[in-house]
């Protein structure tokens, strides 16, 4: 500890902190751009200048660590002095076109230069002009404008974990560059707008729409991601005009992913459905709710009455919200039917009854850094949940060791990764048996004898056996089990061999939640085999994939577009074309929706709705309405609530989401998850095979929900466009004959489509990735299987 | 004596000749009145009335869609709606002003960045229905080019107080 004084008054500090973080602690002012809280210090505007005792000139206060007895004064004439003249040289080059600056009215440039510049220039030579230049679909520039404050730099290299923006030249030549003709891609790359101090970068699709000083604030969750990160929307005449983060350390920090900034653009989209529709003699015809309600229970119960109530499924989306999901599987339930699933992306539930309360991540999220060693299984975290991939980065840079077992060499921004073993579908189990068998050598009665058994036979490779010994180090472990795990066809045993390499190397076991509220999901009883809160039903109805696999009489969809957001789309389609009554409540219609629904019911999204998400740590974040929804569009809620009203289901008489949100909580009680004893032992092994290329599916960042597929400005980005096509290493090219961009013939199953080839080296041999959630590929079907390639 | 005179006084209408004598004083004394609208009276040259939108001598549209105007309107009659126009210069796609709600207190001119937001000197406005006298980005426009050579005079003889 050290006493220092700033101006005068006496305050304790660390030592090595800086004294601008000693100022900022204890609320003194001092003016600055290129320091930042989260960011390494580089001391490059000097803005900060302060006036030290003994010290013959003023010193930045972001790089001068605090020292005993220092006396420091930040508003001495001799500071206010440095800091005018500080201020005069970065106005030289900045150009005074504030009227069409979009930062205009929130710039620190500006604010600082009122209160600590001078009232007039004294400059009237040429400025310095810098050229701007196109880094992609999210971030417009005004390079003019730049100061050099390289806190995008730092970003880029420091959180990003890739450099894509960088200073080029010096003194006035300095420039803030891509690499030659490069985008930005980064999935966190929104925050560099934040960072900003200038108006340099600026937001693209909210570009001139809007004065920081007409914006509304207020507070929601984003739905996209497990970790459920918290915003700020500002709006202006109810309408959204942009989404910043809002700082949660236990969270999100201050940062956000492109997804939740960008993803508001969906909820104007042209497919926005505003008024019930129902379908008459084949004609699709706009409604009242009343009719479009009554038309939907009495469909529903024609299905319940005319045939078995099983015959009623019930599918959502786990980006809908905690009461929704709630309210849905009591309408499905309160009809007799069990069959309600969230899980579309799944198709193996052999161990479902085993499963944990809720996917939790084995800890919170910001204990994530804190690991030593981390195993991920089975997932491209990065585009998954870029936020909680930050956190594993962090952990990384800190010296933990993290492992990947994965399909694809996946590139982990710039991440320390201490191995990373490639295995294709088919030898997953294998490679996972054969870490559980090294890491079962000198230990005893950890697992049950018969999974011991089991592993008796299994060999140990080399690259596993490292990875075990990996595995055994640190003293905080976690294994994490990604989405590309959770689509697996054998999920239960990877599941299985995942709880056994945990206990075995005492590591503690996570789940990525896939989607904003998929904990939410588990919990309010989305699920076949769980009512609300967790409690079984002994005879379980039928699951998400063996509902659109098999086909059932009557459908009620929550959010979902099930060509895109299941497992095997085309099936799905297929069988809802022939269900005799489906009922889609959904935000947008869409020509293949009017194929084979019979009513639609336009219920709000995120940020129109009040609610509840639960996020991957469990933690649970509610949230009003920010903006009214348009028209006719009702919260889904509502609409579920007169649903199970004009069905006749007892107990419908909610008031509000609030009452909805503590009826799932004093169900859930004190309950609490425990993956590591939510388990069932295998009896078998084996690895099912598919001979001939295998299909990988990855779920790419830009595609996963309804919102997220229609926000325009993320579809123009790489992570978005580079998902289309069939992608194959160049061995497996030259296998068949074909070379990048041409178009090759697909054949899965029965299906057959032509699609554009891309080389891709990340594919294993004997693998193809094809990416889901895209139009042109639904026609193939399943996320598994075998591929034939011709060129 | 008082009642007599004042008889006399009544008698001889003497009141009403001392009010005509006025009433005569002034119909041969010179006309002050204004033969409106065929004559009018002079203005100021910082006379302010209905708005206009001016434009450059190239003719493309000063506003830039700062929006300040908007912020400093004390009675909030300007709505202003922004966009990167397709060469990707930030302009207003939607610029009105509610004439039933300004209170003409010259604001937005004094803070416009680029002279664009004027007030005229053209006071003769009517409005037969709803919604006339909330002006459009065009009609404004249209008004700027109507009135420009004025404009720019009225704003020359300002200028050297300025």
């Amino acid at each position: 500890m050290a006493t220092i004084e700033i101006d005068g008054k006496p305050y304790t500090a660390e030592v090595g902190q800086m004294l601008i973080q000693v100022a900022d602690a204890n609320g003194v002012e001092i003016p600055r751009f290129c320091y930042h809280e989260k960011l390494s210090v580089s001391a490059s505007c000097r803005m900060c200048l302060v006036e030290m005792e003994k010290a013959p000139k003023p010193v930045p206060a972001c790089a001068t660590p605090v020292m005993d007895g220092m006396k420091v004064w930040t508003r001495s004439p001799k500071a206010l002095t440095a800091q005018k003249a500080v201020m005069e040289f970065l106005l030289i080059n900045h150009p005074l076109d504030c009227p069409i600056c979009d930062q205009g009215g929130e710039c620190e440039l500006q604010d600082i230069s009122v209160g600590y510049g001078k009232d007039a220039s004294r400059y009237g030579e040429e400025k310095r002009v810098v050229f701007d230049k196109n880094i992609g679909a999210l971030i417009a520039t005004e390079m003019t404008r730049c100061i050099h404050c390289t806190r995008c730099v730092r970003f880029g290299q420091e959180i990003a974990g890739i450099q894509e923006l960088g200073a080029l030249g010096r003194g006035e030549h300095t420039k803030i560059s891509t690499y030659i003709g490069q985008t930005v891609d980064s999935e966190l790359s929104g925050n560099m707008i934040d960072l900003c101090p200038v108006g340099a970068l600026t937001a693209k699709p909210s570009r001139f729409n809007a004065r920081a000083w007409e914006l509304q604030q207020l507070d929601s969750i984003a739905p996209h991601d497990g970790i459920g990160s918290n915003i700020h929307v500002h709006l202006r005449r109810n309408e959204i005009i942009r989404v910043v983060p809002k700082q949660n350390e236990a969270i999100n920090e201050i940062w956000l992913s492109d997804r939740d900034r960008f993803s508001y653009q969906g909820l104007t989209a042209e497919d926005r459905l505003t008024v019930p529709m129902i379908k008459k003699e084949g004609q699709w015809q706009p409604t009242d709710w009343e009719t479009a309600l009554q038309a939907a229970a009495t469909g529903m119960k024609q299905i319940v009455e005319k045939y078995e109530p099983d015959q009623l499924g019930g599918l959502a989306s786990a980006t809908a919200t905690l009461e929704e999901l709630y309210l849905l599987q009591r309408v499905i339930r309160g009809l007799g039917s069990d069959c309600v699933d969230h899980r579309l992306h799944q198709i193996d539930f052999a161990d479902q009854a085993h499963a944990p309360l809720f996917p939790y991540l084995g800890m919170p999220i910001a204990e994530i850094e804190r690991c030593n060693t981390a195993l991920i299984i089975g997932s491209h975290l990065r585009k998954e949940q870029p936020l909680l991939n930050h956190r594993l980065r962090k952990a990384s840079m800190n010296g933990a060791k993290v492992m990947f077992i994965n399909p694809i060499a996946y590139d982990f921004n710039d991440m320390r990764i201490a191995q990373q073993i490639i295995t294709s579908p088919n030898d997953l189990i294998t490679t996972l048996s054969g870490v559980a068998k090294a890491l079962l050598v000198g230990k005893n009665n950890v697992i049950p004898q018969q999974l011991e058994d089991l592993l008796a036979d299994t060999k140990v490779t080399e690259e596993q056996q490292t990875l075990a010994q990996s595995l055994e180090t640190g003293d905080h472990r976690l294994i994490l089990l990604g989405n590309l795990a959770t689509s697996h066809p054998q999920f239960a045993l990877i599941r299985a061999l995942a709880v056994a390499i945990a206990k075995l190397s005492s590591a503690k076991l996570g789940y990525c939640a896939e989607a904003g509220n998929s904990a939410g999901a588990w919990l309010a009883g989305v699920l076949p085999h769980r009512e609300a809160a967790g409690m079984p039903i002994s005879t379980p109805g039928v699951n998400a994939y063996t509902m659109l696999n098999k086909g059932l009489k009557g459908y009620v969809l929550l959010g979902v577009e099930p060509e895109l957001d299941s497992y095997d789309g085309a099936k799905a389609l297929e069988n809802l074309q022939k269900a005799e009554f489906v009922v889609s409540l959904t935000a947008y219609v869409t020509d293949t929706m009017k194929t084979y629904a019979n009513v639609l019911l336009p219920i709000s999204v995120f940020t129109e709705t009040s609610g509840t998400y639960v996020n991957n740590a469990g933690t649970w974040q509610s949230f009003t309405a920010v903006v009214i929804p348009k028209n006719e569009v009702r919260p889904g809620w509502k609409v579920l609530r007169v649903l199970g009203n004009l069905l006749n289901v007892s107990g419908f008489d909610y008031d509000s989401s609030e009452q909805v949100r503590s009826e799932v909580c004093e169900k859930l009680g004190q309950k609490t998850t425990d993956n590591l004893n939510s388990w069932q032992v295998p009896n078998d092994l084996s690895a099912r095979k598919i001979d001939g290329l295998q299909r990988i599916t990855e779920l790419p960042i830009y595609a996963t929900d309804m919102i997220v597929r229609r926000a325009s400005a993320l579809q123009f980005t790489r992570d978005a466009t580079s998902a289309k096509g069939v992608h194959v290493n160049s061995n497996v090219a030259a296998q068949i004959g074909a070379t990048e961009a041409n178009v090759v013939q697909v054949r899965q199953n029965a299906a057959k489509i032509s699609l554009p080839l891309v080389i891709d080296e990340r594919v294993p041999d004997g693998c193809v990735l094809i990416y889901a959630g895209q139009a042109e590929n639904v026609a193939l079907g399943s996320w598994h299987g075998w591929v034939e390639l011709t060129a | 004596m008082k009642a007599i005179v004042s008889y006399l006084k009544s008698l001889f209408l003497l009141e009403l000749i001392k009010g005509l004598r006025v009433t005569g004083g002034y119909l041969f004394d010179r006309k002050i009145t204004v033969q409106y609208p065929d004559e009018k009276t002079p203005m100021s040259f910082r006379f302010r009335a209905h708005h206009a939108l001016r434009r450059y001598a190239n003719g493309e549209e000063r506003c830039i869609a700062c929006k300040l105007c908007e912020a400093t309107c004390p009675a909030m009659a300007i709505t202003i709606e922004a966009a990167p126009r397709e060469d990707g210069t930030r302009r207003t796609t939607r610029y009105d002003i509610d004439f039933t709600k300004c209170i003409f207190c010259g604001f937005c001119e004094e803070s416009c960045p680029v002279d664009s937001i004027v007030e005229t000197s053209f006071f003769e406005y009517h409005g037969e229905q709803r919604g006339d006298l909330l002006m459009t980005k065009a009609k404004l426009l249209n008004m700027g080019d109507k009135m420009e050579a004025q404009i720019a005079a009225d704003r020359a003889k300002d200028a050297p107080y300025r």
